[in-house]
């Protein structure tokens, strides 16, 4: 034990740190939230001065919350924890367990709440009224002899001296997940247009590329408005490649994201060309062609003797929805146009021939990519916070004692309890048993 | 009825309370008491439909979302709070007077709901981001821990009062209120109940940033005043717990708390840019 005395150790285990860590984490956490973080250097040296800026770059402020000080700050709560957890730990797991039934009997009557009754029944009488008022009240006793007398013992809940420390562990285990996060997985983001895949994402961090080992495919891109005008929703349909084939598909929207192998995509954003996708297919021949083209162009499909181009466009009655009108001709006759609203397909039907026709706004769609193995571990460590709170909090350690003795021709009663929090709640069920005994023992039957 | 008819009406309502809890505070008529206490509960009842009608409408209006997507939604789901959360302490300890300490801040939340600077109180559809089931669990998390904060801070300027004229004990307003020990005690209590809200408050907001942007965590200036906020009461506690703190000091910090928990409501808003910007009009 004497290389817990030492000074480094007690410094570490004591909660007046604890006290100074909170308030400078406090402190220092306002700093990153008046001060932009992470903008370009220019904006530093704008706003605050070029002697401020270097001052800044010294002290980490523009990244403050990844500053070495800052996680110091971080690595001294931690150690603070884990310190005060090791150094306590072992006189509550002596609470936990230790045998109350060798508690020192004159300790019984100084506890507060304690009382004691005197009675004219015999000490086996007592002891059976007892027993009785304690099951009552859902105390479990267990029982030895003591000092010529009986010693009844019953608790509740002695577990609940751990909830402060589950609350300590649950924020190392946050700081872990955030730590393998951090080490073993990245955020990056990725623009992919739609019908295109991509294999690559690039890190925010650097903007190095990221090889994925399958591929994203962007089937189509749907953003929807509402009558106001504000965005309803962006719509991603997604596929996963590998080695070039479909293994996953899915519609993804913000707020519900698709997972493969530990990488997760978020729809995040999206970009528009002023570009229109056109699927063409010839109903007869079963010929295919997809065509990325801009409004006002003449388009030529060889294949079929096909010419077609947009050419006019108005909003349709859901706002920000927009139709289109299209020019289309083929060997058969003369020019037809006709209208089609965004994301439709259509049919054409011209001289002894059938076309479909499929128009839609090109978009790419951004799609911000997360591998966090750490994710998990934060949960956790989020639950075991809340459990313990609330352990911490509402339950305590129950203990009530009770001690049966022949005193000259009477026998005494004394009954004694104690919990480690919400006392006034601990003293209520200590009078119900009490109660009960007094009645128990009135309405006993003398047998002297 | 319309559900903003509702709604101004529990602003007067509380207005009216406020009034007769302070009237009992000061003249220590048993009467107005009841009144107070009648007042707010009806008040909290046309306040309670006044949310659920406003939820309907938002169906009617083809975009059907719980209201609390707003700043304006926001206080008022607020002040449903501070004033249930207050009638549940009302009935726990049979004490009118603290209620001239708590409604107050129910009244002021609503009226700067109704008439506050650039606070729209259209109900509008939610954008992409807000799409979620974590809203809900976000939303009213955070303010029941917001309203026991509240509650704290009314209860903690309650004891300075008091203390303040502890040596003339039973003089005039201030010997009517509880006794030290028990204002001390209900501090605490409700830091409590309050900083597991604020807990399970950060934590579901942590977790629905994941779902919507792949990060649980950002530091954002919202986040990271929540959890400024988080510390300074996560010290009050232990200060409490290990150090003895009580009495004057756990009051101060209960203020103190309250002062954070109000920055991070709006001052993050007015004053800082971020992600939560959706929250401020």
């Amino acid at each position: 034990m004497s290389n817990k005395k030492n000074s480094i150790w007690s410094f570490f285990a004591s909660v007046k740190l604890a006290l100074f860590v909170l308030f400078f984490l406090a402190i220092a956490s306002v700093i990153g939230t008046v001060i932009p973080q992470n903008a370009p250097p220019d904006a530093y040296i704008n706003e605050f001065g070029a002697n401020m800026a270097r001052f800044f770059q010294i002290l980490d402020i523009p990244d403050m919350y990844n500053s070495w000080w800052f996680i110091g700050l971080l690595i001294m709560l931690a150690l603070n924890l884990t310190i005060c957890t090791i150094e306590r730990l072992p006189n509550v797991w002596r609470l936990v367990v230790q045998d109350n039934l060798e508690t020192d009997i004159d300790r019984l009557a100084k506890m507060r709440p304690s009382k004691e009754i005197l009675t004219s029944l015999s000490p086996e009488e007592a002891a059976n009224c007892a027993r009785a008022s304690l099951a009552e009240n859902g105390w479990q006793a267990k029982e030895a002899p003591r000092d010529a007398g009986i010693l009844l013992f019953a608790q509740k809940w002695p577990w609940t001296r751990f909830g402060v420390y589950v609350v300590h562990t649950s924020i190392l285990v946050i700081f872990a997940g955030a730590m393998i996060g951090s080490h073993f997985g990245y955020k990056g983001s990725v623009m992919i247009p739609e019908t295109r895949s991509s294999d690559t994402i690039y890190s925010f961090n650097n903007q190095e590329p990221i090889k994925l080992g399958f591929e994203v495919l962007c089937k189509r891109f749907t953003l929807t408005h509402y009558a106001n005008g504000a965005p309803k929703e962006f719509r991603s349909d997604l596929a996963i490649l590998e080695n070039g084939k479909e293994v996953l598909t899915k519609s993804i929207v913000v707020n519900d994201p698709l997972t493969y192998k530990g990488h997760t995509f978020y729809q995040s954003s999206y970009q528009s060309y002023k570009k229109f996708l056109i699927s063409l297919t010839d109903n007869q021949t079963k010929q295919a062609e997809t065509f990325l083209i801009e409004p006002g162009k003449e388009i030529k499909w060889p294949v079929e003797d096909v010419t077609f181009g947009i050419i006019n466009r108005e909003m349709t009655e859901t706002p920000f929805l927009y139709k289109y009108k299209v020019w289309f001709k083929d060997g058969t006759g003369v020019a037809e146009p006709f209208w089609i609203t965004d994301g439709d397909t259509t049919t054409v039907k011209r001289n002894g021939k059938e076309y479909t026709f499929a128009l839609k706004e090109f978009f790419a769609t951004g799609l911000q990519v997360t591998k966090d193995p750490g994710v998990w571990y934060v949960y956790t460590g989020c639950m075991l916070m809340l459990l313990g709170l609330m352990v911490a909090f509402f339950l305590s350690h129950r203990r009530i004692w009770v001690y049966i003795k022949q005193e000259g021709d009477e026998t005494s009663v004394l009954v004694s309890g104690n919990a480690n929090k919400n006392r006034p709640t601990f003293e209520k069920n200590f009078d119900a048993v009490n109660r009960s005994l007094e009645e128990k023992i009135k309405a006993a039957p003398e047998t002297t | 009825m319309t559900s903003s008819q509702l709604l101004g009406i529990s602003t007067l309502g509380y207005l009216v309370a406020s009034a007769l809890y302070i009237a009992t505070l000061i003249f220590k008529t048993k009467k107005s008491g009841i009144a107070a206490s009648v007042v707010t509960l009806i008040t909290f009842l046309v306040q309670t439909v006044g949310i659920g009608l406003r939820w309907y409408e938002s169906y009617h209006l083809g975009f059907g979302h719980a209201p609390l997507s707003n700043m304006y939604e926001s206080l008022v789901f607020f002040s449903w709070a501070i004033v249930i959360f207050y009638l549940i302490l009302e009935v726990k300890f049979n004490n009118r007077l603290i209620g001239a300490f708590a409604i107050p801040f129910a009244f002021i939340s609503m009226a700067y709901a109704s008439f506050g600077k650039g606070i729209t109180q259209e109900i509008s559809p939610l954008i992409p981001a807000l799409q979620s089931n974590w809203l809900i669990a976000h939303v009213i998390t955070c303010f029941i821990g917001y309203a026991a904060f509240a509650v704290a801070c009314g209860l903690g300027c309650m004891y300075l009062v008091k203390s303040s004229a502890e040596d003339k004990p039973d003089a005039g307003l201030i010997g009517t209120l509880p006794g030290l020990k028990v204002i001390d005690d209900i501090i605490h209590k409700t830091i409590i109940f309050g900083f597991l809200w604020l807990s399970a408050g950060i934590i579901t907001g942590a977790i629905w940033a994941n779902s919507a942007w792949g990060t649980y965590w950002s530091w954002d200036p919202k986040e990271t005043w929540s959890l400024i906020t988080w510390f300074i009461y996560a010290a009050t506690l232990h200060a409490r717990f290990t150090r003895g703190w009580q009495g004057k000091r756990i009051a101060w910090l209960a203020i103190i708390g309250f002062l954070s928990v109000i920055f991070t409501y709006f001052g993050v808003n007015f004053l800082l840019s971020g992600l939560h910007s959706y929250g401020s009009s």
